[in-house]
């Protein structure tokens, strides 16, 4: 239970790859690892960010809305290893890709994003899910105020011009050449 | 946002990129950075200990001092550093805050240091972590209420205060009786008279012989008369005594609604009541009711007791743990009696008639007084009973102890202002003292130079000495602080000696100085120690004027005696010369303000040659002269001081040191 796995989590301590092996990983130079790094650790002291952890963290974001649910997608996209934890590998890896990769690297990174049980293709109700997540984290006191209907509509307008098949799901193919477009 | 937050910051804001393929306008731009620098390592000097960090640690909080550019108002060129002259315990805890996002008290810090350390920083006192905010409120509490107790006694015991009214007056010899000697008599009279008061009332029942007709009397009614007599006289003191507090007391309402006014009325009342209700049996029952409060006359003497004033305060601040034992007590005794009642319900003439008659077995158990007068006969009763007794124990113990100290810590605390108290005044004295060391300096060498001067310079060579001695050029700067006062009100410092200050008022608008301060002033233009001269207040003067333009010879060569007087002479012509050339500007006295505190160093002839030495005379600025309009002459000047016509229209220096 939440209990135990807490304490697991406390009592473990996960050190991350060396340095050098990161550094082939990702496309950062030394100096930026290592403040990544630093901040990383003076943050989550034992190496490992737990969902809650995270959630938290991104919620301070964005105070006025709910980011629970869209916290809750970012973990699993960034968690590559699906372990329940992000480790600094995960973190430094997705941030590289994200911030250095090529248009294509960053492409197939959101659609992972969306891609919620990671199998290959987005159904229109994973991106719902998303898109209402997105829509949450704004929160109500908006101008104007939210219909509730937005976010179908959203998924509605995007999925048209995404689903080039029309076969009711989006594959990488297709989200990347709608993206790309 | 905290700081651990701000470093997920680009992290959050790389995974924003997820909301791009489905944005339905275009994303925004993002900021420039701008100049997105290399972390780096800086180093803070905190009086000798090094502290490292990074930069951004630090730029975490950009409202203090350390996160914003404030910082680089201290920043050493020479070292690379930042260089802090201020506490490296304390700083400790404040880098930490960086680190960390959390700011520790720590214990052995002392409240008001650790609070002007985190001023100066630009942190707020309230970021305190939960972990010790309680800590640092308790001891900022205690701190705050000990020098409000000080801040109080000190404005109580402020020596005399002229401009009292006749009624703040009063009313502060009622506060404090020891203000003057009328109170304390006043005091002493009202006291007298409150045990009077008591101990008659006291005596009145005390059963007083017989009558013939055996009837038992108490003295009260033996002896009516007298002891009518002795009422009417405390009566009256203390309607007196009323009446003044009433007249005096600066907020009358306020007065009227007091606990010690309530009780002074409460104590006279009765008495003008019985004086005005006739000998009604009807109301003589009341009436006698009524004498019942005179006790209360009593607790008059709270005025004089300042150990009653803190239980009755103490009572006051345990009100809620004295309700709460009221409360268990009832709730216990209810349930008691209850039992009780039906246990013995059974039992033949057993005196447990009601609820409320058990109500009494109960209490009187319960504090495990026993009086023995209802006692359970059943074996249910008996050992309901006894169960009784036990709670009872409990019960009544265990809000004790948090009455017992409260009322020990309030009382030592009183113990302790009333200690520092008289220590303050000690220690205050010795303060004083050591302060006014500086205007005594003052005053000692002003004194000294005019003592010399009116002996005519039969002073020795040792008094210079003594003279030079000591003074620093804090002393000299401040002594030519007072003189400059002296010049601007037109008056001047008195000096003990009542010849001295006659002479004082002659020589107000010319001093004369010390032939050797003047080669000094000649010969060295510094900030370094400077002697005080003969002639106090040019000492004082040329303090600034060495800052100012002068130069100043370390070594001081003492001239002998023997050329004093002739230089001394050649110091009274150039006296007269100057005063006349200087008389065009109009109206030397004093004046002035102290800013424009000139001397003339400018008419000094050559500094250059030991030998020569004259007299300076400073005249006070002339009218035409602003503060800030003459810039003092550079330091060389005194080299070209050589002629005195010229120095003279330009004789202001300018105090810039001021």
């Amino acid at each position: 239970d939440a209990g135990d796995t807490d304490l697991e989590l406390s009592a473990a301590r996960h050190q991350p790859e060396e340095l050098e092996k990161l550094l082939a990983r990702t496309k950062f130079t030394k100096a930026e690892l290592q403040a990544l790094y630093r901040g990383f650790k003076s943050e989550c002291p034992s190496g490992l960010v737990d969902e809650e952890t995270f959630t938290g963290i991104y919620s301070r974001f964005f105070p006025q809305g709910d980011a629970s649910a869209y916290a809750h997608f970012l973990f699993d996209a960034f968690d590559a290893d699906r372990d329940g934890a992000l480790c600094f590998q995960d973190f430094a890896v997705g941030l590289s890709a994200l911030l250095r990769g090529t248009v294509r690297q960053r492409l197939e990174w959101a659609f992972n994003l969306y891609d919620l049980n990671k199998d290959g293709c987005v159904t229109k109700e994973e991106m719902l899910q998303v898109i209402k997540s997105i829509y949450a984290m704004l929160g109500r006191s908006t101008r104007p105020p939210p219909r509730d209907s937005a976010p179908a509509e959203h998924v509605e307008i995007f999925f048209q011009k995404m689903d080039r098949d029309g076969d009711g799901v989006v594959t990488l193919d297709e989200f990347l050449d709608t993206c790309q477009q | 946002m905290a700081a651990g937050v701000a470093a997920w910051l680009p992290f959050a804001r790389a995974a924003a990129i997820g909301w791009m393929p489905v944005a339905n306008c275009p994303m925004p731009l993002a900021p420039t950075e701008k100049n997105k620098r290399q972390d780096e390592l800086i180093i803070l000097n905190v009086s000798g200990r090094r502290f490292q960090t990074w930069r951004t640690t630090l730029e975490r909080y950009p409202d203090t001092l350390l996160g914003s550019t404030e910082k680089e108002f201290f920043f050493n060129e020479d070292t690379k550093e930042y260089f802090f002259d201020r506490d490296p315990e304390v700083f400790r805890c404040i880098l930490n805050f960086y680190r960390t996002g959390k700011l520790h008290y720590p214990r052995y810090e002392c409240i008001s240091a650790y609070d002007e350390e985190l001023a100066f920083y630009g942190i707020l006192p309230e970021i305190i972590g939960d972990c010790c905010y309680e800590e640092y409120k308790d001891r900022k509490r205690e701190n705050a209420e000990r020098l409000m107790d000080d801040n109080d006694s000190e404005n109580n015991q402020e020596g005399s205060m002229p401009s009292l009214s006749f009624r703040q007056t009063m009313w502060r010899a009622f506060e404090n009786p020891h203000t003057s000697t009328l109170a304390l008599v006043f005091y002493y009279v009202t006291g007298f008279f409150i045990a009077v008061s008591v101990i008659t009332n006291v005596v009145e029942t005390v059963p007083c012989g017989t009558v013939p007709g055996n009837k038992e009397l108490s003295c009260g009614e033996r002896y009516a008369v007298a002891f009518f007599c002795l009422d009417t006289a405390c009566v009256m003191i203390f309607t007196v005594e009323y009446l003044l507090r009433l007249f005096a007391a600066p907020s009358r309402y306020r007065f009227i609604r007091s606990v010690m006014s309530i009780i002074d009325v409460v104590a006279i009342m009765p008495y003008y009541i019985g004086l005005v209700m006739t000998n009604n049996e009807d109301v003589s029952g009341a009436f006698v009711t009524l004498r019942v409060f005179r006790v209360f006359r009593i607790f008059k003497f709270s005025r004089h007791s300042q150990g009653l004033r803190i239980l009755g305060y103490t009572l006051k601040s345990c009100a809620s743990e004295l309700g709460f034992l009221l409360f268990s007590l009832t709730m216990a005794i209810i349930i008691f009696a209850t039992v009780m009642f039906y246990a013995e319900k059974g039992s033949s003439a057993s005196k447990f008639t009601s609820i409320p008659a058990s109500f009494w077995y109960t209490i009187v158990t319960m504090t495990t007084l026993g009086y023995g007068d209802m006692v359970p006969k059943t074996i249910a009763g008996k050992i309901f009973g006894s169960i009784c007794s036990l709670s009872g124990v409990l019960v009544i113990a265990l809000p004790v102890p948090v009455i017992v100290s409260n009322f020990s810590r309030i009382y030592h605390q009183n113990q302790r202002a009333d200690k520092r108290r008289a220590q303050k005044k000690a220690r205050l004295a010795r303060i004083r003292v050591a302060k006014t060391g500086s205007s005594n300096a003052y005053l000692q060498s002003k004194r000294n130079g005019l003592l010399n001067e009116a002996l005519e310079l039969t002073g020795s060579t040792e008094d210079e000495q003594h003279m030079t001695k000591g003074t620093s050029l804090i002393e000299s700067q401040h002594h030519h602080l007072l003189h400059c006062l002296e010049k601007t009100t037109g008056l001047s410092y008195l000096v003990d000696d009542p010849l001295l200050s006659v002479r004082t008022s002659t020589i107000k608008n010319h001093e004369f100085i010390d032939e050797q301060l003047f080669e000094q002033n000649c010969m060295e233009s510094s900030m370094q120690n400077y002697p005080s001269s003969r002639s106090p207040s040019l000492s004082s003067h040329h303090g600034l004027t060495t800052s100012c333009c002068s130069r100043r010879n370390k070594k001081t060569t003492h001239l002998p005696n023997s050329s004093v007087p002739a230089t001394r002479l050649r110091s009274m012509q150039e006296l007269s010369t100057i005063h006349i050339q200087c008389s065009e500007q109009p109206s030397l006295t004093t004046s002035r303000s102290s800013l424009n505190m000139k001397s003339d160093d400018g008419l000094r002839p050559n500094c250059k040659t030991a030998q020569i030495t004259t007299a300076i005379i400073s005249i006070p600025t002339p009218p035409a002269l602003t503060p800030e309009g003459e810039s003092r002459p550079p330091p060389g000047s005194p080299g070209h001081s050589t002629n005195i016509s010229s120095t003279t229209t330009s004789n202001i220096v300018k105090v810039s040191a001021l």
